[in-house]
């Protein structure tokens, strides 16, 4: 095994439980902590396919911005073990979790069609295509218009989000 | 040389577990951070497409993802506050004004 498959596979099995970790907890603090070990891991798993732009990218949006916006409001909320919800109708449970079975099932019967897995990596292309150089000449010229309409969303969400958490909504 | 199914397999059930935490948890928070951990488990389908197709389109459109996450934690935050705010509470049961 190189070093790479090493990595992958212990960073995948990292990523699996952390995602395990954030759902199962009862305590949303440590499910958040857990939400940012999972994007550490995934960073690194996008190093292995060298995308080192998206990788640098998900740890400082990810893991510095949104995740501390999610730290910040649990704690703001003081959501700590005595809001720890209690929670009833467990049949719904069980549904929920025959039905995500299903599709799970359904997603990997579509991943494992012949179809979908014939490509082969090509470590040089792959190398080039994660530069930032690469993506920003594409981001600036094909992709220019959807980046511009990103900064009216992104201006927008920041209204939403003031007016939403003021003090009074009068 | 890891094949292109571990990728998409990893994806699959990274999207799953966050699938599952939407459907059976009732903290707003928790359930907010697993609709994160599936759109994190479709940026990852998403550059592995794009390394292996050789095309960086995937990964411009994981740009964007990202950008709409960034939005959609902060306006789903501020909903979350204003809510706690007159109602004191995040569990999803109780919040149930427009259920029929």
């Amino acid at each position: 095994m190189t070093f790479e498959q090493i990595m992958f596979y212990v960073l995948a099995a990292a990523a699996v439980g952390s995602a395990l970790m954030v759902v199962l907890q009862r305590n949303p603090i440590i499910s958040a902590l857990y939400l940012i070990l999972n994007f550490f891991c995934l960073a690194g798993i996008y190093l292995t396919l060298h995308a080192q732009f998206i990788a640098i990218i998900q740890i400082l949006v990810y893991a510095g911005a949104i995740m501390v916006l999610f730290v910040f409001v649990i704690m703001l909320l003081n959501l700590g073990d005595a809001q720890a919800l209690k929670t009833k109708l467990t049949w719904q449970r069980m549904l929920a979790v025959v039905l995500v079975f299903g599709l799970l099932m359904e997603i990997v019967y579509l991943f494992t069609m012949p179809e979908a897995t014939t490509a082969v990596l090509d470590v040089d292309r792959s190398i080039r295509i994660g530069e930032v150089e690469h993506i920003g000449t594409q981001l600036f010229t094909k992709f220019l218009f959807p980046f511009e309409i990103t900064s009216v969303l992104l201006t927008a969400a920041i209204v939403g989000a003031i007016v939403l958490a003021k003090k009074k909504l009068d | 040389m890891i094949p292109m199914n571990h990728y998409l397999l990893l994806s699959a059930v990274m999207f799953i577990i966050g699938a599952a935490g939407v459907m059976t948890r009732r903290n707003a928070i928790i359930v907010f951070m697993s609709i994160e951990l599936m759109l994190n488990s479709v940026n990852l389908t998403l550059v592995a497409y794009s390394a292996f197709l050789g095309d960086v389109t995937g990964q411009v459109l994981v740009f964007f993802v990202m950008a709409v996450a960034a939005s959609e934690a902060a306006v789903g935050l501020a909903i979350i506050i204003a809510l706690f705010r007159r109602k004191q509470t995040v569990n999803l049961d109780e919040i149930n004004l427009l259920k029929w």
